[in-house]
């Protein structure tokens, strides 16, 4: 089993890809968030929120999906 | 009125009397760029009983391969004011009424009052903060969208109860700061998408029919042409704190959690006490009120680096902008580069204007003394 990260806005750019596949964790967000910042050390300094299987989570919530998405804020307008 | 909106009126779920909801509906659009142009296109056509428009900038040529309601002979002018006079010619049955200032801590509670919706066409963290603390403490559902280069964010956040833009994201990102899409490029279609969609969610609110994008965040990508919808959480926490701070507000205090906290301040009055000062105004060169002097340099945030050279180190800098946001960048920068004996100004440019007129013969002499 896989565990499916997307990307939106600006941190595409840190990560070159929408999408990606990483191996399954257990524990937290925090954790996934722990190895995609080892992964891209650049993601340390951005903010955003993580969605669990499209549900904004904190990152204290246990990791229960298959699904993580990183969302940024955007300013544009 | 009848045949105007007949295509609506056709619509059972509108009819005549979803067209009357329409007609009394009072909808504050917050910026008129390239998101704010659709919407108040549509908002406008639709016939909206009265809409407000909110902008201080000016057009410029590079507004045009996004910013629909202006054209080349505007170039130059006020964006809400131009955008009143195209609107009114697009439906003269219905209330324009045209800001061309800024939202500030000060006049944002009153102006919000006066309507029944927010929108937030802006271009930057401070204003989306301000917007969305400023409808809490008005109770107004607030129609937010956001865009970055191909991807755009939509939600309706204290609607009925629900999420606020804190709940999302609780403060201003720290990092460094994201530019606009005049800075940074954006899809010129994009904004019009995210405006159309914000527009939609307004009729949705008045109308009362459909399902209103609260408590969700509609995240869209133009390349892909996806779109992924979110589900957002209420935070009791960071409503109530914005609840709490309703005397704060107004006084100007809240802007600071943007910026640089170690940034010395210091109060206008005090700074032309000192001897041997500098002042410069970061803000943008067409910002009102204009405020020019022998003693004044005005350089805006975004070339302050490239001008280190102006500032005489010799001197104490008070630097000030519109409302205290990008004066304390300008000390953070300058600290960066080496010049700490730097202050920002706590009051507004208005506020500022007004006591440099009053002690102007004070100032013209104490630069003779020091010259």
């Amino acid at each position: 089993m896989k565990l499916k990260i997307k990307y939106f806005g600006m941190l595409t750019e840190i990560t070159q890809c929408t999408e990606e596949e990483i191996p399954l964790l257990k524990g937290k967000v925090q954790d996934v968030i722990r190895f995609l910042i080892h992964k891209y050390p650049l993601l340390e300094n951005r903010d955003f929120k993580i969605a669990q299987n499209q549900i904004v989570v904190s990152n204290q919530a246990t990791l229960t999906s298959e699904e993580i998405a990183l969302l940024p804020p955007f300013s544009g307008g | 009125m009848n045949h105007r909106y007949s295509r609506h009126i056709a619509l059972s779920e509108i009819g005549i009397e979803g067209q009357q909801k329409l007609t009394n509906a009072r909808v504050l659009v917050v910026g008129a760029g390239g998101l704010g142009c659709p919407i108040l296109q549509y908002l406008t056509a639709a016939g909206i009983g009265k809409i407000g428009i909110i902008d201080f900038d000016k057009i410029e040529i590079s507004n045009l391969q996004r910013q629909i309601l202006f054209d080349e002979k505007t170039i130059g002018e006020n964006k809400a004011l131009i955008a009143k006079k195209k609107l009114e010619r697009l439906n003269g049955s219905i209330e324009i009424k045209a800001y061309p200032e800024q939202l500030t801590y000060q006049n944002a509670i009153n102006y919000f009052k006066e309507y029944d919706i927010i929108v937030d066409g802006t271009d930057n963290f401070e204003t989306r903060y301000l917007i969305n603390d400023a409808a809490i403490l008005t109770d107004k559902p607030l129609v937010y969208g956001a865009i970055y280069k191909f991807e755009g964010q939509v939600a309706v956040f204290n609607y009925k109860g629900g999420p606020s833009y804190r709940c999302l994201f609780p403060s201003p990102p720290k990092g460094e700061a994201i530019p606009n899409c005049n800075d940074l490029g954006v899809l010129g279609v994009l904004p019009g998408i995210i405006g159309t969609m914000q527009a939609n969610e307004v009729l949705k609110i008045i109308l009362g029919f459909g399902t209103v994008l609260s408590g969700k965040l509609l995240c869209y990508d133009a390349l892909q042409m996806q779109i992924h919808t979110m589900i957002l959480q209420k935070s009791i926490t960071e409503i109530n704190k914005i609840k709490s701070k309703r005397e704060e507000f107004s006084r100007n205090k809240f802007s600071n959690e943007l910026c640089n906290k170690n940034a010395p301040t210091i109060h206008i009055k005090e700074a032309l006490l000192r001897n041997n000062i500098q002042l410069i105004d970061v803000r943008e060169s067409h910002e009102m009120p204009f405020i020019k002097g022998d003693n004044i340099l005005n350089i805006s945030l975004k070339e302050l680096k490239e001008n280190l050279s102006k500032i005489q180190a010799n001197k104490e800098v008070m630097i000030f902008c519109q409302s205290g946001y990008r004066s304390k960048k300008a000390v953070e920068i300058l600290n960066k580069e080496g010049i700490y004996n730097c202050w920002s100004i706590e009051e507004s440019a208005i506020e500022i204007a007004n006591v440099l007129a009053d002690n102007k013969l004070e100032i013209n002499n104490k630069i003779d003394e020091k010259i």
